[in-house]
């Protein structure tokens, strides 16, 4: 009897310790040039946080049944009316669920991070780094509707915070159509409307002085898994408050037909004490993938900028 | 003509005979059709006119001859383009006011046939089910359709796009637009009800031809057609680079609404 009673204890022990690695049999088909066909629309929604919220601090994975109580919880807490008392309350706390797409689930492995490592499933943020880090965020609260250099890049119509690289889900579109011809695989990111096109002919890195929003990716096969290195951003994207000397390793792997692992490596020891990774499943979707003109129907940075001039004016 | 022919042929006579294949017909995808894989950009300056049109001042006094417009022969079928007697008051007030009205000056997505003769290149990455089009300008990207997925679900600056073969000619059917972007920097313009057919065709391995003929009953009193060679960029390592031109625009739009406005 006592036998018994410890062999489901076992299981969980061994399942709290190191959840199932995805299934390493699954061979992917091949295009026409060889290369494991990873193409389609993917989607990375999910209720995972990037990094383990605090309440889950020493709990790196949920039960089942704590999973469907977080999943249920989470899409009430989106649901919930913002909206104040009165009709002049900010019309943008009228925003629900209609209007987001975040998923309804939590990742299958059950983490409670999408950090998979470090394994308290935080971003390890170097003394250097957080000081930075502050140093901006005072600035921006001093000067946040000076101009439009001091908006937020999505409001700016000039990167969308999660489309990457590195490539996290979003509150919506979080929609990626990956293309593969020979010598190359494209992601078509429909936030906001960007293309990365990588190159697998090994061939070097832009020179060090030309530097891009989204980086220069080169990538290459290892086995089954595309592995994707970015340098050469701009001080201006600053990823998780990264420097643009941030260097990101990406790996992509089509687990199962419609799954794509989606894993990635952040390196800058100017703003990070060690490497971290995350791993998000991208799920296959039907697709289309819209154009998302956001530049073009800007009315947020002259709303913005324009009501604060307002503001100061009536303030005088 | 019969001397360029008679030395044409001469020189494929001298190839073998999967060269001169190669030489006529272009490269080959695994599945047969001609490969359209490559970056590739126009030689032309369709983007400042698509009529033919002598050198001009540019409207930017202060740039001088790096803002004056280069001639150009046209690019038109017939030279001309059949405007309705009132749309063509209306592209010469766009020509007048461009640098108010022209979506190019505001970095807007550029819609099509507009995108492939932008001074800028384009990659094409092509499978079976479906091509992509990604033009460094404003990181503008189409997806071709090989399988038709029926009506565009909603208007858009660069449509919707569905492809078929006809023999060796990539043809490309653009629906969908809204009536925002222009044809060039000299006003010309269409209406939401713009129909495209592009057709790409590959002579040899590094030239494309382009034709696209423009269908707008609100604007056009019949249909018309432009044609161009496009020429693939042969650079080693060549890329797509990124031209995000939001950025440098935000003074032109919105440098009205800074707290320090400059020069004040």
């Amino acid at each position: 009897m006592a036998q018994r009673f410890w062999i489901p204890m076992l299981i969980g022990a061994a399942c709290w310790a190191a959840p199932p690695p995805p299934p390493a049999n699954y061979t992917p088909p091949r295009t026409a040039d060889g290369q494991p066909d990873i193409q389609g629309v993917w989607n990375n929604a999910t209720l995972t946080p990037l990094e383990r919220p605090a309440a889950m601090a020493s709990k790196p994975f949920l039960t089942p049944a704590e999973a469907a109580a977080y999943e249920k919880q989470a899409l009430e807490q989106n649901n919930r009316d913002r909206r104040g008392a009165d009709a002049t309350s900010d019309l943008a706390g009228a925003y629900n669920q209609a209007w987001f797409d975040r998923g309804s689930k939590v990742v299958p492995s059950l983490r409670t991070s999408l950090i998979v490592d470090p394994a308290d499933g935080k971003i390890p943020y170097s003394e250097e780094g957080q000081k930075r880090m502050a140093a901006a965020a005072e600035y921006a609260r001093a000067h946040a509707t000076d101009g439009p250099e001091d908006l937020a890049l999505p409001d700016r119509c000039l990167l969308w915070a999660t489309a990457g690289p590195p490539m996290l889900p979003g509150p919506y579109n979080s929609n990626y159509q990956i293309f593969q011809a020979p010598g190359y695989v494209a992601i078509a990111i429909e936030m906001i409307h960007e293309v990365r096109i990588i190159p697998l002919d090994k061939r070097p890195h832009l020179p060090g002085s030309v530097r891009q929003w989204l980086g220069d990716s080169r990538g290459h096969w290892e086995g089954n898994t595309l592995v994707v290195e970015t340098s050469n951003f701009t001080d201006k994207s600053h990823f998780r408050g990264a420097t643009a000397n941030m260097r990101l390793t990406e790996r992509f792997t089509r687990t199962d037909a419609n799954t794509l692992t989606y894993e990635f490596t952040v390196e800058d020891p100017a703003t990070f004490s060690k490497p971290w990774t995350a791993s998000i499943p991208m799920a296959k979707s039907a697709g289309p993938i819209y154009e998302y003109a956001c530049h073009e129907g800007n009315y947020a940075v002259p709303g913005i900028l324009g009501g604060a001039r307002k503001q100061e004016a009536a303030a005088k | 003509m019969i001397a360029a022919a008679a030395v044409s042929m001469l020189s494929l006579a001298a190839l073998p005979a999967a060269a001169q294949a190669t030489a006529t017909r272009g490269p080959r995808t695994a599945d047969g059709k001609p490969n359209l894989n490559g970056i590739w950009q126009v030689l032309t300056e369709a983007n400042w006119d698509l009529q033919g049109h002598a050198a001009a001042a540019g409207p930017m006094i202060p740039l001088g001859a790096i803002g004056a417009m280069p001639p150009g022969q046209g690019v038109v079928e017939g030279e001309e383009i059949p405007y309705k007697p009132e749309a063509l008051v209306t592209k010469k007030a766009n020509f007048a006011n461009r640098l108010k009205l022209d979506p190019e000056v505001k970095c807007y997505l550029p819609g099509v046939p507009r995108a492939t003769y932008m001074p800028f290149p384009f990659q094409i990455v092509q499978t079976p089910q479906f091509i992509l089009i990604s033009y460094e300008y404003a990181n503008a990207a189409r997806t071709i359709y090989m399988k038709d997925p029926g009506p565009a679900p909603v208007d858009s600056w660069m449509g919707q796009s569905v492809g078929h073969w006809e023999g060796d000619t990539l043809v490309v059917d653009v629906t969908g637009f809204n009536d925002q972007s222009w044809f060039d920097r000299a006003g010309d313009y269409h209406s939401d009800a713009l129909h495209v057919v592009e057709r790409y065709t590959l002579h040899g391995a590094d030239t494309l031809m382009y034709e696209a003929t423009m269908e707008d009953k609100n604007v056009f009193t019949r249909p018309w057609k432009i044609s161009m060679p496009v020429y693939r960029r042969q650079e080693k390592n060549v890329q797509l680079m990124e031209f995000k031109c939001v950025e440098f625009v935000e003074e032109l739009m919105y440098g009205q609404y800074r707290k320090k406005p400059a020069g004040k």
